[in-house]
C-alpha cells in the first residue's frame, strides 16, 4: 500500500512555476531520498505534502485519505476535520528544529500528544520517555531546547515528529545547519528508523548517507524528477546528463 | 510637637545613624571576606552563585543604612522649608491623591494591556478595512496630546451628543475620574499594541509552521507557542511604558481629579514651598523602584530559556 501519492503536482509562487508536474508514490516501509540542485523545488514538495503549502492542481493522499484533488479542473482541499486526520498521520523535521524555546525537551515532545490527540499526561510521558532513549536523549528530558547542542536538538524535534505515531516522516535537509561532526549522531537515528521500517522521505545533500539508507532515489531539478531509481543505481550509474553532472560535483 | 521634641528626636537619629553606618560597612567587609574565600577554590572569572550568608548580610547592610537615608532626607527637608510638622500633613494629603494615581495606573494597566492586544490583532488582520482602521487608531492616538485625549473623552459626550456627564458615577468614581481612565487606557493601548505587535512579528514563522504540522488549533498556536514567548520579548518595552505611566497620571490634573500631583500643586501654593513637589517626586519614585523590581523578578522568571 502506498502511504504518500502525489499525482501531477503543480505549484507556483505569483509568476514563477516551482512545481511544474510532479508524479510521487512512497510505499508502506520505503525510504526514499530527494536530491537536488538548490532551487530545484525540493522543499516546495515537501512543504505541499505536509499541508504547509496549497497546490495548484494535481492530487495528494495521505495515508489512505485525500488531502487534495483537481479532478474537475479546480483544487479542492479537505475540511478541517480531515485535515487534522491527516496531520496526525505525517510527522515533519525542519532543517533548522524549530522546537519551541519555551517548553523543556519532553514538553517539547508531549504538548500534541495531551491537547491535539487528548492522551492522558502519563502516557504522554511514557511515549516521551521511550523516544528519548531511542534518540539517545533520556538524560536530557527536562533541559531546554537552548542548552541542548544542535544535533542533540534535531534528535528532540525527530522526537516529537514520531510521537504521534505517524505513518510517514518527511526531512526536510535535516544535517543542513549542523556542524560535520554533530551530522552522525542524526544520520544514525535516522537509519535507525530506516531499519524499523520507518516510511521516510528525506531531501539532503548527504549523498553517501541517501546512497546507503534510502531504497530508492529522486532527482529534482527545475520543478520536475529529471530521475529516479533505486538508491544505488542511481549514484553509480545515472542515466540522465543533468543527473551526472550534479553527481560530479560530490 | 515642640523644639525639644525634635531635637531629641535628632539625637536618637544622629546615634541610629552612625550605629547603621557602622554595621553596614561591617557586614559588607564580612560578606566580601566570605566571597573571596569562596573564590578560590574556582577557576577566574568564573560565576559563583552568592551562598545565603552573603545574601543575607548584604540585606543586613541595607537595612542598617536605612537611618542614613532617613538623616539626608530630613536634613534636606530642614533646607528647604525649615519646618517639619508641615511635611506629617503634607505627606498624608498626598498619600490620599497617591491613590487616585494608583487608581488611574491600576486601571490603566489592567484595560490597555488587553486592548492593546486587540488593536495589535486588528492592526494585523488580513482583512484591510479592519487593519486600515487601528492603523488610524494607533497613529492618531500616538500623534495627538495625552492630554487633549483626555478633555475629549470628559467633554466629549456632552459637546457631540448632548450627553450629561456630571452625575454619572460606578461605585465610588466620579465620571472625572471614569473619564481619565478610559482616556488613558485608549492612549496606552496605541502604544501597547505597537510593542505587541512588534513582539509578535519577530517570531519566526517556523513556530507556526511546527505548530501547525503538529495539528495545533490557531488559538492553539497562539495561546501555548506564540503568545508566551511574545510576552518575554516585550517585557522591557512594556515596562518603559509602564513606568512612564506612574508619571503620566499627573495628566490627569487637567480633568481636575485630585490625584497626587494635583495635591502637590495646591499644597505647595498653600504653603509656598517647593517641599510638597519633592514629596510628590518621592511618591512617584518609590512607586517606579518598586515597579522596577516587580519587572526584574518578572524578567529573571522566564530567563530560563533565550
Ligand atoms: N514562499 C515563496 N515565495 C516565493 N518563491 C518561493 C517561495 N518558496 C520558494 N520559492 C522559490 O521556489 C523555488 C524552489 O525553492 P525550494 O526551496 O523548493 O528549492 P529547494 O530545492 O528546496 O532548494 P534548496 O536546496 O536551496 O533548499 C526557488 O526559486 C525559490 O526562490
Ligand atoms: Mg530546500
Amino acid at each position: 500500500m502506498n502511504i504518500l501519492e502525489m499525482h501531477d503536482i503543480h505549484k507556483s509562487f505569483n509568476d514563477l512555476a516551482v512545481l511544474k508536474g510532479i508524479n510521487l508514490s512512497v510505499a508502506q516501509g520505503e525510504v526514499v531520498a530527494v536530491i537536488g540542485p538548490s532551487g530545484g523545488g525540493k522543499s516546495t514538495l515537501l512543504r505541499c505534502a505536509t499541508t504547509l503549502e496549497r497546490i495548484d492542481s494535481g492530487k495528494i493522499v495521505i495515508g489512505g485519505t485525500e488531502l487534495c484533488n483537481s479532478d474537475d479542473g479546480f483544487i479542492h482541499y479537505c475540511g478541517k476535520k480531515t485535515l487534522g486526520e491527516i496531520r496526525s498521520k505525517f510527522g515533519l523535521v525542519f532543517q533548522n528544529f524549530n522546537l519551541f524555546p519555551h517548553f523543556s525537551v519532553s514538553r517539547n515532545i508531549t504538548e500534541a500528544l495531551v491537547h491535539v490527540h487528548k492522551k492522558s499526561r502519563e502516557e504522554a510521558d511514557e511515549i516521551c520517555n521511550a523516544l528519548l532513549k531511542k534518540m539517545h536523549l533520556a538524560h536530557k528530558a527536562n533541559e531546554y531546547p537552548c542548552n541542548l547542542s544542535g544535533g542533540q536538538q534535531q534528535r528532540v524535534s525527530i522526537a516529537r515528529a514520531l510521537a504521534a505515531n505517524p505513518e510517514i516522516i518527511f526531512f526536510d535537509e535535516p544535517t543542513s545547519a549542523l556542524d560535520p561532526e554533530l551530522t552522525k549522531g542524526v544520520l544514525k537515528v535516522i537509519k535507525d528508523l530506516a531499519t524499523e521500517k520507518m516510511t521516510m522521505v528525506i531531501v539532503t545533500h548527504e549523498m553517501s548517507f541517501a546512497r546507503d539508507v534510502a531504497d530508492r532515489i529522486v532527482f529534482m531539478d527545475g520543478g520536475v524528477i529529471v530521475e529516479e531509481g533505486p538508491a544505488f543505481e542511481l549514484v553509480t550509474n545515472p542515466k540522465e546528463e543533468r543527473t551526472k553532472k550534479f553527481l560530479a560535483g560530490y | 510637637m515642640n523644639p525639644s521634641d525634635i531635637t531629641a528626636e535628632n539625637s536618637v537619629l544622629a546615634l541610629l545613624t552612625i550605629c547603621g553606618v557602622i554595621v553596614a560597612v561591617a557586614c559588607l567587609i564580612a560578606s566580601e571576606i566570605i566571597m573571596n574565600a569562596k573564590k578560590k577554590h574556582y577557576p577566574e572569572g568564573a560565576k559563583i552563585k552568592k551562598p545565603l550568608p552573603v545574601i543575607l548580610l548584604q540585606v543586613a547592610s541595607a537595612v542598617a543604612a536605612i537611618p542614613l537615608v532617613i538623616s539626608i532626607v530630613l536634613k534636606m527637608i530642614d533646607l528647604f522649608t525649615g519646618n517639619r510638622e508641615n511635611l506629617i500633613s503634607t505627606v498624608k494629603l498626598l498619600g490620599q491623591g497617591f491613590a487616585f494615581s494608583f487608581g488611574i495606573f491600576i486601571f490603566t494597566i489592567l484595560f490597555s494591556l488587553p486592548l492593546g492586544l486587540l488593536v495589535a490583532s486588528g492592526r494585523m488582520s488580513k482583512i484591510k478595512t479592519i487593519s486600515v482602521f487601528f492603523k488610524t487608531y494607533i497613529s492618531i492616538l500616538r500623534g495627538t496630546p495625552l492630554m487633549l485625549q483626555l478633555l475629549l473623552v470628559y467633554f466629549g459626550p456632552y459637546y457631540l451628543f448632548g450627553v450629561t456627564t456630571g452625575n454619572i458615577q460606578i461605585g465610588p468614581f466620579n465620571y472625572r475620574f471614569i473619564a481619565t481612565v478610559i482616556g488613558f487606557s485608549l492612549n496606552y493601548a496605541a502604544y501597547f499594541a505597537e510593542i505587541f505587535r512588534g513582539g509578535i512579528q519577530s517570531m519566526s514563522k517556523g513556530q507556526y509552521e511546527a505548530a501547525q504540522v503538529l495539528g495545533f488549533t490557531k488559538s492553539q498556536t497562539y495561546f501555548k507557542i506564540i503568545l508566551p514567548q511574545v510576552v518575554k520579548r516585550v517585557l522591557p518595552s512594556v515596562g518603559n511604558e509602564i513606568i512612564t505611566l506612574v508619571k503620566d497620571t499627573s495628566l490627569a490634573q487637567v480633568l481636575a481629579v485630585t490625584e497626587m500631583f494635583t495635591q502637590a500643586s495646591a499644597l505647595a501654593s498653600a504653603q509656598v514651598s517647593v517641599m510638597p513637589f519633592i514629596v510628590a517626586g518621592l511618591f512617584y519614585y518609590l512607586m517606579n523602584l518598586v515597579i522596577e523590581t516587580l519587572l526584574g523578578l518578572l524578567e529573571k522568571s522566564m530567563n530560563y530559556y533565550s
